[in-house]
Parts: C-alpha cells; sequence; structure tokens
C-alpha cells in the first residue's frame, strides 16, 4: 500500500529500515524538516545532540568502529558541513562507515550564494568514498541506500548525502523501503582466485622467518579467529599496526607488539630481520614503515586487502591477495602447512626484553611516590582496573601513543583512535560514541591538555545523556608531543608549546560530572579505583611531568630497525646470537 | 626508472554522473599532476560514459593514478597507454582574415598539403579544421601564422585501442554475474 509522505519522513523511514538505531547530529535552518519529522520517531530513532557537528561526526566514528554498524550523522548546510570536515576525512583514512547527511538550500537556490549555502559535494568528494546530493524526493530510496551499502561494503568509508531544502518537504509516493545490495560500477566483494591464495600460501610454507602483519582490515572483516589460527598452524610471529591493536590478544604468546614509529623494538628490528611479511588489511603508512626504501630488505611482501588501490602504493609487494581478509585467511588456513619457527620467534622475545628492561620499565612505573606519574603507568593502571575487556579511546600525541602502547587489549575493536589523519580533539566525541555503540564496556579515554580542550566542549554531551566515559587527561600543560621533537630536534627550542589551562576539575564540577585530580604517583592508584567504583562519567586530570617523553622511537626518515631506546638517545642493536 | 615527461593517455569508463570530471580531476590534483586535455563521450555501451585524459608524467604514478581513479564509486574502469598503444586523434579550428587568405596565392596549396578543410567563409572570416595528432595541428598553426589567426582552438584527445572491443567489457560481463548471484 502506498501513501503521500514527505522526503523529510522518506529519509526516517529509510534510516529506520536500514537498521539504524542511533543518530548524531545538530539541527540548522537548511534540515529542520527532517528534524521535525524525526519528532515523530524518537521511539524508534535515537539522536544523541552534541555541542558542536565535529563532536557529533566524531561520536558516529566511535560508534562505528566499536560496533561496526554505520555511523550516522545529520546536521544541517553550510558551517555545519564544513565543521563535519575533519570527521570525514578521518573516516576515510581510517576505514570508518559513515552516513552523513547534510542539509541543503532548496535547489532553486544552488549557485546562488544562498545565506549557509556552501558546495558540500564539492567540498567533500575528495575526502569521501561517495557524496551524492539529492536534489528531487523521488531519489531517496535509491540514495540512501547506495549510501548505506557504499559505506558498509567493501573498505569502509564515509559518505555524504547533501540533501536539498525542497526534496526534504516534496511530497511522494511511499511504497516502502528496499536495501541496495548491487552497483554497476562497483564490486566490494571480489572473489580470491585460488592460484593467489596458492602462491601466498607457498610463500608462508618456504619462509624461515615469516611474520605477520594486522591491520585494522582484521577486525573489520572478522578475520580475528582465523589470524590466530593461522598464526599458531604455522607458529608465526603477529605484530599489528596502531589500528590492528586488539585483532589479537595482548596476551598470547605469538603477540609480540605493535609495528612502526612508537612500535616494539622486537617487531621493527626483526621487520627488517623477517624474509617473510604477510601484511592483512594493512596500508604501509610512513608512521608504519619508516623509510620506505630501507622497510624490509630482506623479504617478501604478502598484502592482502580489499583495496587494490593500496597495492604496490607505498611499499612493493612480492604477492597480493585482493579480497576480504577473513576469506583470504580461511583459504590459506588449509594451505598452510604446521609448522615451528622457534629460534625466530624466541628472537622476538629477547628483543623485547630489552625493550622491557630499558623502556618499559621506566615508563610504566617509577620510585618517589611524590612525584607525578608516568603516562604509560597511568594507561597501564586504568586498564588493569577496568574491568572485562575494556575499550580505550584516545586522542593524539603522546597520550595516544603511550595508552595506545600500555592498554592491554582482550576483545577485538578495543582500541578506536585517529591513526591516519592524527586529529587532535577526536578522543572525547568518539568515546561518547563508543560507550553508546558498548554500554557493557568501561570505555577509558585518553587524551593530553591540547586535544581535551579542542572538544571539550562536548563534556556538555555527556552531562546530557549521562554517558558513563572514563575521561583521563594526561594534564602537562604543555603539547607535549611536538615538546618530544621539540626537545630531540629542535634544541629544545619549545616554540608555541607551553600552554596556561584552566582547571578542569571546575569545569568538570560545572558539567555536573565527577572528577578528581591526581597530582603524585602515591594518589594515583586511589583515584583510579574510585573512578572505576563510580558508575558514571568521570574525569581523572592528572599531573604529568612535561619531560615525559614516547620511546622507543624510530626518528622520521630512519629504517624502521634504527630505534632510540631513551632521551640519552642509546640505539637498539642485537646479533643474530641475540646479544646485544 | 621512467623520465618524468611521457605523455599517457588515460581512459575511463564511467556512469554519466553529475561531479563525476571532478572526481576524477582531484585525484591528479593531489598529486600535482598537470591534465594536458580531456574529452568526454558515451561510448559502444549503451549508458556507459568514456573520459579520455592525457597527462605527462612517469609509470609508476601514473598507475597509482588509475588504481585511484577505479577506486571511485562511479568509475567502473581505468586504463592507460602510451601513445603506440592506440589510435588517436585530436581536432583543431583556426579562424583567419579572409582578406589575408585570398591576398596570398598559397591557400589551396597550404590546405591539400595539410589535408585540412574549410568550414566556413565569410567575408571577415574563414574557419579551417584540421584533424590530426598534436604536431600536426601545430604544424598547420605556425604555417598560418602569417596570416594573422585571430582565433586557435584545439580538442582534448579522443583515443580508439587496438583491442577489437572496449575493455571495459570483462568488468560490465563479471559484474552481471554478480548481480545475478545476488538474486536481481
Amino acid at each position: 500500500m502506498s501513501e503521500n509522505i514527505s522526503g523529510a519522513e522518506a529519509m526516517i523511514r529509510g534510516l529506520v529500515a536500514e537498521g539504524v538505531e542511533r543518530v548524531f547530529g545538530y539541527p540548522g535552518g537548511a534540515i529542520i524538516p527532517v528534524y521535525d519529522k524525526l519528532y515523530d520517531h524518537t521511539d524508534e530513532l535515537i539522536h544523541v545532540l552534541t555541542r558542536h557537528e565535529q563532536g557529533a561526526i566524531h561520536a558516529a566514528q566511535g560508534y562505528a568502529r566499536v560496533s561496526g554498524k554505520t555511523g550516522v550523522v545529520i546536521v544541517t548546510s553550510g558551517p555545519a558541513a564544513t565543521n563535519v570536515i575533519t570527521g570525514l576525512s578521518d573516516a576515510l583514512m581510517d576505514s570508518t562507515p559513515l552516513v552523513v547527511i547534510t542539509g541543503q538550500v532548496s535547489s532553486s537556490l544552488l549557485g546562488s550564494d544562498a545565506f549557509q549555502e556552501t558546495d558540500v559535494v564539492g567540498i567533500t568528494q575528495p575526502i569521501t568514498k561517495w557524496a551524492y546530493q539529492i536534489r528531487n524526493a523521488e531519489e531517496i530510496e535509491e540514495a540512501l541506500g547506495r549510501a548505506f551499502y557504499i559505506a558498509n561494503s567493501g573498505r569502509p568509508g564515509p559518505v555524504v548525502l547533501d540533501f536539498a531544502k525542497n526534496a526534504q518537504n516534496q511530497l511522494i509516493e511511499w511504497h516502502g523501503y528496499r536495501k541496495c545490495d548491487y552497483i554497476r560500477s562497483y564490486n566490494p566483494s571480489p572473489g580470491i582466485p585460488e592460484g593467489d591464495l596458492r602462491r601466498v600460501a607457498d610463500l608462508i610454507n618456504a619462509a624461515k622467518k615469516p611474520l605477520i602483519i594486522a591491520g585494522h582490515g582484521v577486525m573489520i572483516s572478522g578475520a580475528e579467529d582465523a589470524l590466530r589460527a593461522l598464526a599458531e598452524k604455522a607458529d608465526i610471529p603477529v605484530g599489528s599496526t596502531l589500528l590492528g591493536l586488539s585483532s589479537m590478544n595482548s596476551d598470547h604468546p605469538l603477540f609480540k607488539g605493535m609495528v612502526g614509529m612508537h612500535g616494539n623494538v622486537g617487531q621493527n628490528f626483526n621487520t627488517n630481520r623477517a624474509d617473510e611479511l604477510v601484511c592483512i588489511g594493512m596500508r604501509f603508512d610512513d608512521r608504519v614503515t619508516g623509510e620506505p626504501d630501507k622497510y624490509a630488505p630482506q623479504a617478501k611482501v604478502v598484502h592482502i586487502d580489499i583495496d587494490a588501490s593500496e597495492f604496490d602504493k607505498n611499499i612493493k609487494t612480492s604477492a597480493k591477495i585482493h579480497g576480504d581478509a577473513r576469506e583470504a585467511l580461511e583459504g590459506l588456513l588449509p594451505m598452510v602447512r604446521e609448522n615451528r619457527h622457534t629460534d625466530w620467534v624466541r628472537s622476538f622475545d629477547e628483543a623485547n626484553a630489552v625493550e622491557r628492561e630499558k623502556v618499559i620499565k621506566n615508563a610504566v612505573s617509577g620510585t618517589d611516590p611524590t612525584a607525578p606519574p608516568h603516562m604509560g603507568e597511568v594507561a597501564l593502571k586504568v586498564s588493569l582496573a577496568a574491568g572485562a575487556d575494556p575499550v580505550l579511546v584516545t586522542d593524539v600525541g603522546q597520550n595516544q601513543m603511550l595508552s595506545a602502547r600500555y592498554f592491554r587489549y582482550s576483545a577485538p575493536r578495543s582500541i578506536i583512535t585517529s591513526g591516519g589523519l592524527g586529529t587532535m580533539g577526536f578522543g572525547l566525541p568518539a568515546a561518547i560514541g563508543a560507550k553508546m555503540g558498548a554500554p557493557g564496556r568501561t570505555v577509558c579515554y585518553f587524551g593530553g591538555d591540547g586535544g581535551f580542550q579542542m572538544t571539550m566542549q562536548e563534556l556538555g554531551t555527556i552531562m546530557q545523556y549521562g554517558t558513563a566515559v572514563k575521561i583521563i587527561v594526561l594534564n602537562n600543560d604543555f603539547l607535549g608531543n611536538v615538546r618530544q621533537w621539540q626537545a630531540m630536534f629542535f634544541n629544545n627550542r619549545f616554540s608555541q608549546t607551553p600552554m596556561v589551562n584552566p582547571d578542569f576539575n571546575k569545569i568538570a564540577d560545572a558539567y555536573g560530572i565527577a572528577n578528581e585530580r591526581v597530582m603524585t604517583r602515591a594518589e594515583l592508584d586511589g583515584a583510579i579505583r574510585r573512578m572505576m567504583d563510580c558508575p558514571g562519567a568521570f574525569l581523572l586530570n592528572v599531573r604529568i611531568d612535561e619531560r615525559d617523553m614516547i620511546f622507543p622511537m624510530t626518528p622520521n626518515g630512519f629504517a624502521v630497525d634504527h630505534i632510540i631506546l631513551n632521551e640519552n638517545e642509546d640505539i637498539f642493536t642485537m646479533n643474530d646470537d641475540g646479544q646485544q | 626508472m621512467d623520465n618524468n615527461n611521457t605523455l599517457f593517455t588515460i581512459t575511463v569508463f564511467s556512469e554519466n554522473h553529475v561531479g563525476l570530471l571532478n572526481q576524477l580531476s582531484i585525484i591528479f590534483t593531489r598529486r600535482c599532476l598537470n591534465i594536458e586535455s580531456v574529452s568526454a563521450s558515451r561510448c559502444s555501451i549503451p549508458g556507459v560514459h568514456k573520459t579520455t585524459m592525457t597527462c605527462y608524467s612517469d609509470r609508476v604514478t601514473m598507475e597509482k593514478v588509475i588504481s585511484q581513479i577505479e577506486k571511485r564509486i562511479d568509475v567502473l574502469k581505468a586504463f592507460l597507454y602510451t601513445d603506440d598503444e592506440i589510435v588517436y586523434q585530436e581536432v583543431a579550428l583556426y579562424k583567419v582574415p579572409t582578406c589575408k587568405l585570398l591576398d596570398e596565392e598559397h591557400l589551396e596549396e597550404i590546405i591539400r598539403r595539410h589535408n585540412a578543410r574549410i568550414l566556413e567563409i565569410s567575408r571577415d572570416n574563414t574557419i579551417i579544421e584540421k584533424t590530426g595528432h598534436n604536431d600536426e595541428t601545430e604544424a598547420l598553426f605556425e604555417e598560418l601564422k602569417r596570416y594573422d589567426i585571430r582565433q586557435f582552438v584545439r580538442s582534448g584527445r579522443v583515443a580508439i585501442t587496438k583491442s577489437p572491443h572496449e575493455l571495459v567489457d570483462r568488468f560490465l560481463a563479471e559484474q552481471e554475474e554478480r548481480k545475478m548471484r545476488i538474486g536481481k
């Protein structure tokens, strides 16, 4: 049976039909008809009103990444649309499924510089997977269907639907909603030829020193079990990218840590000693490879990815599998021989033992109870106190690297961080979305005083919805990561990195959010315990010594196995017998 | 490593959607590559649009550009060619003052020699059309210079491959198969 409804109503019904339960947004002039219809559907579609459109899109990203569902954002035209730009770019880099609906002036006004008009499709095409303008309500079903199909298939990404106001008000005949599952110009699930699997399996079987590097794609495709099974069967050590963290349990004996600029010593050192790299759902970011010409010189590189444009983009590969990571790993599993690489696996542990002694011990503990705790110390303690399968959401900078390094991961989708774009201000709103997407898990936000203040207004969202996020501000009154580079590479010239900050505890008080201040190591344990015992949101304002730095570090432009261990710039070395 | 000045021809098969050209051009822009020429039309397959572009670059870069073009949702398939792999043409139009042409005795000879033709003659101006490769239309330009060229324009390159079919056929056939599998 058909009925006549407005385009705005059709859009809301389409969202419900797509299984959307929650949208993040902010109303405004060119989207009022949609918000008016939303008012009739509050029983089936929850709307989260953030304090800034950037907050809405980052919250949707947090929601999408923790749950695997498509995050939905509704904002108005003009400045609201431009306020979601950072989130779109971030979501494209980090393969996050989003459908972002922006209001637009009426079709008749397009191109006239009307009030709050901006060229949304033109601006967003470079930073979205797809962007489309709906000028006629008859297009809604097809456009929305395509948007959801595109956003959350293949390599996920953000989609923009620019919804002209006349189409929102236009009456159309509604016959119900049909999802899209086919687009002629788009193939999100290319079948994997058996020959490709065979070639890779042969390489794995022949390798003496194989190493798996697991990226975000492992979790996007749900390949965690297949990854573990493959690694165990062939006895291959596993490392992960920043976004690939939690694709394997931190405590698994074959999991050897994170790769990249601030990754684990064993991983980075052995990347350049491996004879075979199996890289799954990752894209060889320069923060992962260091100097690309010096990356894995002894290894045949196998690349498994759903995005064909990633092949040979940064690193030349010996073999590739174009397709879904889970399908690929499950296909490889019976072809890969049971194997043992005992000495090779042990060499990671030997290198990591050096790291534990020379880096980690100092980063996660200290002797002076009256001194501020280290960042790594806070991360590890929070992680251990956060109950079953906690989720880490980070901002960007030292807080990100140290919390990522020292948080313990026991379940997939346990880290949400802005990896590709490195968006300061991402963390707090993303944590709100993550908590809403995984209400049963403890969500711990780590941010610095810089990034926290970029989107601090979202404390209002936390207040309004009672979102039980644990907010840990690592506060050193400095832009710490830039300070670290200035200390290491710019002769201690701290140009524009010291910050005069407000009292974050008073700010939390103003929002009615429970909070504590930690000035010394002695106060840390009790404060963390009280934070975790508190049923609602909690802000922990932790004093950090600004001289605290992240190590190990592979500086820009160096090979990944050129690893600085500490402030004295001691370089890690180890010979083939595992001797220092 | 290729040097940086090979002229490549890029053929893109796509849907004919608003903003398609922008989607293509931004991929060149972010790598600071200049598109030398562009032309777009339908192709032999109903509903499929074909855009032909040329660009000076090296093969490694252009192969990355091609795969990033193919990543765009509205693009069916993109191909990269060097001149020896295709048959290609451009068309150029020249407007010269009629009086000057009539004063000269060589006009007919020039038109014949360059295989050009006259599209229109008025009392004031004559419009000459020349189809050919860039160096050919350029050669005629040089020759007509002394007649005072008042206007000149050259189209983007159009190109056809030496293969028997449109190379997008296979992709479309695979997609048709997918569609059947999905059960539409």
